[in-house]
């Protein structure tokens, strides 16, 4: 506020030079603040970014190389923590179920994100009131969700009930406490919560289609299957890009919607990185596999998204003001 | 073959059309069915009593309507060994939220007029570096945190959450208003400089007033995050200090003999109810920032 007083009364170049030498050299200070000043706005944000981000990231890869098992500790160790990792049953479950999982996440995503975009792109009443049903899920928390889908895939009184009420008595739905089927649960519960985000995604670069080729197609005789799969759908690259790097990453970060649904079980059979990196770092008290885990995840995360923005940001930077 | 009027490949469909059309507002109808299910279960099961929970199945409409479950939840249910409901939770969760939104919303809207009004040299290279930061699986900053909050005493507090998630916050933020500004003439900014305005004058008057659009955006994502964040919830808070998220697993998780799903269900609404409501009035806005949130604005 204080400054904001003084500067909007501050004097302009021109009258500078007809005012005395003391004015000069204060309002020549004054300017030299004002350059700095935008920096100095800037520089909260920058310092927090460095020392929690990158500060912090450096830290916890620190902390993987050393023998730090309850506490911090600085002695060396090389790469036994991600040994110990890498040689953990549990990291194998959590490995493989990240695949399975986000595989089928990205895919599963994409395709009802694309289907419903596709749908609700031929000039449908009430476009408005079903995309916002496709779209709520994502506002809601991970763990409401997981709440919820925990209870209608409760094997006693969820699903197989309502069937079995309904007159399909062999109807059975225990996923959620098989240990070799309960991953499908949390990968039903995810689609379901961000298929509509994809939606939106895809349905923003429909609107953006190039509708002269479109039309030129259709006067040609093309059907519609064959323009969208020939004109529209590779138009959509740059949304299939997107969503595809945003599905990965969210994949790899998935936490809650595991915790709520499933704890990581039954067992650990539903166990993720993500669990993995809490319970060895919070319950086990094995800092130094809980840092390596979280390095492998950030690895991976880093993998996808650096390049990503490197892409989205660097056409930007020639043509931006100035 | 050619019709008068059409304008979009929908519409040169042909004899198929009432067919297709058919065909298309079922599927749209069924997905929407499908995507609204959870949400009816959570809401039915909230309004039973427990007796109905167990009789009836997830779809069934209470016989006898119930706001009990509701009473339950706010006031009474345990969380953990604390028998007091959400309510404390709701109030924590609430008083993060609005201090953490407006911080963090603030320095992003700064942050977006530098970015964009008064370039240097490498601007660009450091918005990528914080941009990165929205990305990053907070895994890796877990241990440094909790030793960081310890140290500063900021441990187990909600003072300390609010930090935190402006921290993690300032990145999406500095995105949404760096890229709504991009698009805020140079010209304008220019003239009033000309006339003599400075840094903050110029903020105030030219582009704040401007960016209405952008503020509600930024604000309804940063609620709907930090209200339903967990992970910094779970590992820096513990027992009366905790947002609701964290109550509300706890009671789903700790709730011992006979399982109260309709107490479970009416907590996992009111968890979901504040978010859910800046949806529905804010809908519009929600998905700009989501899409933003993907970067290109």
């Amino acid at each position: 506020m204080h400054i904001t007083h003084r500067t909007a009364h501050a004097s302009t170049q021109g009258t500078v030079d007809e005012s005395h030498l003391d004015d000069k050299r204060r309002s020549s200070l004054r300017n030299r603040f004002e350059r700095v000043l935008p920096k100095l706005v800037l520089s909260p944000t920058l310092i927090t970014t460095m020392i929690f981000v990158y500060g912090f990231i450096v830290w916890t890869t620190f902390l993987s190389f050393t023998r730090s098992r309850a506490f911090a500790n600085l002695h060396w160790a090389g790469l036994l923590q991600y040994g110990r990792v890498w040689e953990h049953p549990r990291w194998h479950v959590a490995v493989v179920n990240l695949g399975i999982y986000a595989s089928l996440y990205v895919v599963l995503c994409m395709a009802i994100g694309l289907g419903l975009a596709i749908l609700l792109d031929q000039r449908i009443r009430a476009e408005g009131g079903l995309r916002a049903i496709f779209l709520y899920p994502m506002a809601i928390s991970f763990i409401v969700t997981g709440t919820a889908w925990k209870w209608i895939l409760n094997p006693g009184l969820g699903l197989s009930k309502l069937f079995h009420d309904w007159g399909w008595t062999s109807f059975r739905f225990d996923w959620i406490i098989d240990s070799r089927m309960a991953i499908y649960t949390v990968v039903i519960a995810a689609v379901w919560q961000a298929s509509g985000f994809v939606m939106a995604m895809f349905l923003a670069g429909l609107r953006g289609i190039d509708q002269d080729m479109v039309k030129a197609a259709s006067i040609d005789g093309a059907r519609m299957p064959a323009v969208y799969r020939r004109i529209i759908i590779p138009q959509l690259r740059p949304a299939f890009i997107s969503a595809f790097v945003i599905l990965v990453h969210l994949a790899v970060k998935s936490y809650e919607l595991v915790v709520a649904l499933t704890g990581a079980g039954p067992g650990y059979s539903t166990e993720l990185p993500s669990t993995f990196m809490y319970s060895f770092t919070f319950t086990r008290n094995e800092l130094g596999m809980g840092a390596a885990s979280a390095v492998m995840m950030l690895c991976t995360v880093a993998a996808i998204m650096v390049p990503y923005l490197y892409s989205e940001l660097r056409p930007r930077s020639g043509s931006g003001s100035h | 073959m050619l019709k008068k009027g059409w304008d979009s490949p929908q519409m040169v469909m042909g004899k198929h059309n009432y067919v297709s059309r058919g065909v298309i507002y079922g599927l749209l109808a069924i997905f929407a069915v499908v995507y609204l299910v959870p949400l009816a279960v959570m809401m039915l099961t909230s309004f039973k009593p427990l007796s109905e929970v167990y009789s009836g199945n997830i779809l069934a409409l209470p016989r006898a309507w119930t706001l009990e479950p509701w009473f339950k939840a706010w006031g009474e249910a345990c969380v953990g060994l604390d028998c007091s409901g959400v309510k404390g939770f709701f109030w924590n969760s609430t008083r993060m939220v609005v201090s953490a939104v407006a911080i963090s919303t603030f320095l992003g809207a700064l942050n977006g007029y530098v970015l964009t009004k008064w370039r240097f040299k490498g601007d660009n290279i450091l918005f990528g570096l914080v941009l990165f930061g929205c990305f990053i699986p907070f895994q890796i900053v877990l241990i440094p945190m909790a030793t960081f909050l310890g140290k500063i005493g900021l441990a187990q507090s909600i003072t300390g959450l609010v930090f935190v998630h402006v921290v993690y916050g300032l990145c999406f933020t500095t995105l949404y208003f760096r890229n709504f500004y991009m698009a805020f003439p140079d010209e304008l900014v220019k003239a009033a400089m000309i006339d003599g305005a400075r840094f903050f004058r110029i903020f105030l008057r030219i582009l704040l007033p401007c960016s209405g659009a952008i503020i509600t955006v930024t604000v309804i994502w940063q609620f709907t995050n930090i209200w339903n964040d967990f992970l910094f919830g779970a590992s820096f808070t513990t027992g009366s200090t905790a947002p609701i998220t964290v109550a509300l697993n706890n009671i789903v998780n700790t709730s011992t003999g006979v399982r109260e799903y309709n107490v479970q269900m009416a907590a996992a609404v009111i968890t979901a109810l504040p978010t859910l409501l800046v949806y529905v009035i804010g809908g519009r806005y929600f998905v700009r920032g989501m899409m933003a949130g993907s970067v290109k604005g």
